[in-house]
């Protein structure tokens, strides 16, 4: 079986006014699946870039990227559409949940899109609703939620389609570190049972709950390996900022 | 996406912002309004014009003589233009009009007496309803007798006028048919009408002679053959065209209601300029829309949603903003159509063909103008989407 994710070689390069900006310059990385991989970097580091190219939002300059062992070049913008709604389940900062829409018609829209009988769209998604615990407000809308809440309709969205991988983009930006916590050990019980999930983050500390870390600088790969291996990471840990395992951050709650 | 849940999407968006969705359809509602209100007042109008038309006889010809031509073109000469074509014509009578005051007792009253044969009535189809028509008797040994409208048979004798004597210009006439009522009996409407033999009529001209004829073509169809026919004979009766004059009321009509339709297509030109202004606003309107919904779009494209889910979407909400004005106008258009016929006496009735056409152009003109916005819509890169606040 080809791994999960894939990508050779990857360039993104922007032209800005004769000026061409490398955001990606060289990535080569392979995910497998169930791994737990956070993708670190500073602002304008190209994590984002990476993220967008992995969710089939955006495409390589130069070199491959394999999804599911399918080349994502030449596609139209449709055929991507297509893939993302297949194999590919978002969880954004600002949740990105449309605020006319009740959280159930939220949680179904990415069914809706696959073009799935209302009714399957209601059961999966009242399904996937319950895995995050948030049945019983399928009928809210989500101002009704708090921002911990709110996140977790997000992820039973990203879950609804049943997706291969799940891309978190900084999902704990918007909420505090108590809700984070929670977040974050969600995303790791999902883990557990066997999701793929590729988390892109800033924070170290958040970084440190995953399994695998790829640091990204300038575009270009620095690190790639376990947790315990990140230099930055395991100073921090040191420091005691922020625990990394569960059974800590269950206790500091 | 099933066609449904894009038609509760669009209804939504809409309600979600009513006082905007109302001022858009403003703009089609007042375009629909004039279409519908001024094509149902123009066409009732040109109907009310064509029965007046077909009152008078669309299918007759009229032959004017002058005074001043020292030839006749005798009645028998007519007759017998109107037997050697059975064909074309339907009939003739001469119409030998002449002013009448009519006396009863202390009343009077001005109206105007026409002196025709036997044949007139039957032709212009005024049915007797008391008493008879005139007779070919009648006209032969000039009796004194008429049919008279029932203005005058109200006015003169209050109803019961068969056998009354009415002195028309001091010579009494004995009233031997009334005719049905036309025109609610008013004073120089239909019926006010006096009909006697012409061959009295013609005694108490001056020169005693008959100069005014009605020919009626078989149909409407004939009237131009029968034209050429009376040309020809007038020609051979008087020989200078000066002296004669023919008018076939066909002529007139077929002007008048070329006039009118021309009329029509003006306003109908001038409520589709409204229209498409409707329109603009109508795009303008779903610019802002798309742009507000950028970030929506951006995340429904990040579910997996499809240009054609996108553009959809927004064609639908501006078809169906438009249409839901469509209908508004066409209710208030009918409601407005009808109040002014009510003030201008006329039976007005908005037709079908109005109603379905306007409701489709509204249609085509929220698809038409909610295409570019949409389209614009589609395209959007999902990640700038995304970012965009």
């Amino acid at each position: 079986m080809p791994p999960l994710v894939e990508m050779k070689d990857v360039y993104k390069i922007y032209r800005t006014g004769g000026v061409s900006v490398h955001a990606l310059d060289g990535i080569s990385l392979t995910i497998d699946r169930g791994e737990f991989v956070a993708i670190v970097g500073q602002s304008g580091s190209g994590k984002s870039t990476c993220m967008n190219i992995i969710g089939c939002l955006d495409v390589a300059t130069k070199g491959t990227y394999k999804l599911n062992g399918r080349a994502i070049t030449n596609y139209t913008q449709d055929e991507l559409a297509e893939i993302r709604n297949k194999m590919l389940g978002f969880i954004f900062q600002q949740y990105n949940l449309l605020p006319k829409l009740t959280v159930l018609e939220n949680v179904q829209l990415p069914l809706l899109y696959a073009g799935m009988r209302e009714s399957e769209q209601r059961r999966r998604a009242l399904e996937s609703l319950d895995r995050v615990g948030l049945k019983s407000k399928a009928h809210n809308y989500p101002s009704q939620l708090s921002g911990g809440q709110q996140q977790r309709v997000s992820i039973a969205r990203a879950l609804a389609g049943d997706p291969s991988v799940i891309l978190a983009d900084e999902p704990t930006g918007a909420l505090d570190s108590r809700t984070g916590r929670e977040v974050m050990m969600f995303l790791q019980q999902l883990n557990r049972e066997g999701n793929t999930i590729i988390l892109i983050t800033h924070d170290n500390s958040i970084a440190a709950r995953a399994k695998r870390i790829i640091r990204i600088t300038d575009g270009k790969i620095v690190y790639d390996g376990p947790v315990e291996g990140d230099v930055t990471v395991m100073k921090m840990h040191g420091a005691g900022e922020e625990a990394p395992e569960d059974e800590k951050a269950k206790g500091a709650t | 996406m099933s066609l449904w849940k894009c038609f509760k999407m669009a209804v939504s968006s809409i309600l979600s912002n009513k006082m905007r969705s109302m001022l858009t359809m403003l703009g089609i509602i007042i375009g629909i309004t004039a279409v519908i209100s001024l094509v149902s007042l123009m066409s009732s109008m040109t109907n009310e014009v064509n029965s007046v038309f077909e009152d008078v006889g669309i299918d007759a010809v009229l032959i004017n003589v002058m005074d001043r031509s020292n030839k006749e073109l005798k009645p028998e000469v007519v007759q017998a233009l109107a037997d050697e074509h059975p064909d074309v014509i339907r009939g003739q009578s001469p119409t030998v009009s002449m002013p009448a005051v009519i006396k009863n007792g202390n009343d009077s009253l001005q109206s105007t007496a026409t002196g025709v044969n036997e044949s007139y009535l039957g032709l212009k189809k005024l049915n007797v309803e008391y008493g008879r028509e005139l007779t070919f008797i009648d006209i032969e040994k000039r009796q004194k007798v008429c049919v008279i409208g029932t203005y005058i048979a109200k006015e003169v004798f209050g109803g019961n006028a068969l056998g009354q004597t009415i002195k028309i210009t001091g010579v009494p006439y004995e009233v031997v048919g009334i005719l049905e009522e036309k025109d609610d009996s008013e004073e120089d409407g239909d019926d006010d009408c006096i009909y006697l033999p012409y061959t009295l009529a013609t005694s108490t001209n001056k020169n005693a002679k008959v100069s005014s004829y009605a020919v009626y073509a078989l149909n409407q169809d004939m009237v131009e053959q029968t034209e050429a026919l009376i040309e020809e004979m007038c020609d051979k009766a008087i020989g200078d065209s000066d002296y004669y004059n023919i008018t076939a009321l066909k002529a007139i009509a077929d002007q008048v209601s070329s006039i009118l339709s021309m009329m029509e297509a003006m306003l109908v030109a001038i409520a589709a300029i409204s229209l498409v202004v409707a329109g603009i606003g109508i795009m303008n309107i779903m610019l802002v829309s798309v742009t507000e919904r950028t970030r929506e779009i951006g995340i429904r494209k990040s579910l997996g949603a499809k240009q054609r889910d996108i553009l959809s979407q927004f064609v639908i909400e501006a078809g169906m903003l438009s249409c839901l004005g469509g209908v508004v106008g066409i209710i208030v258009g009918s409601a407005l159509a009808v109040g002014a016929g009510v003030l201008l006496e006329l039976t007005v009735r908005p037709t079908t063909t109005s109603i379905i056409v306007s409701f489709t152009v509204s249609a085509m003109i929220g698809v038409f103008f909610g295409v570019m916005p949409a389209r614009k819509a589609a395209a959007l890169n999902p990640i700038d989407a995304l970012r965009y606040d």
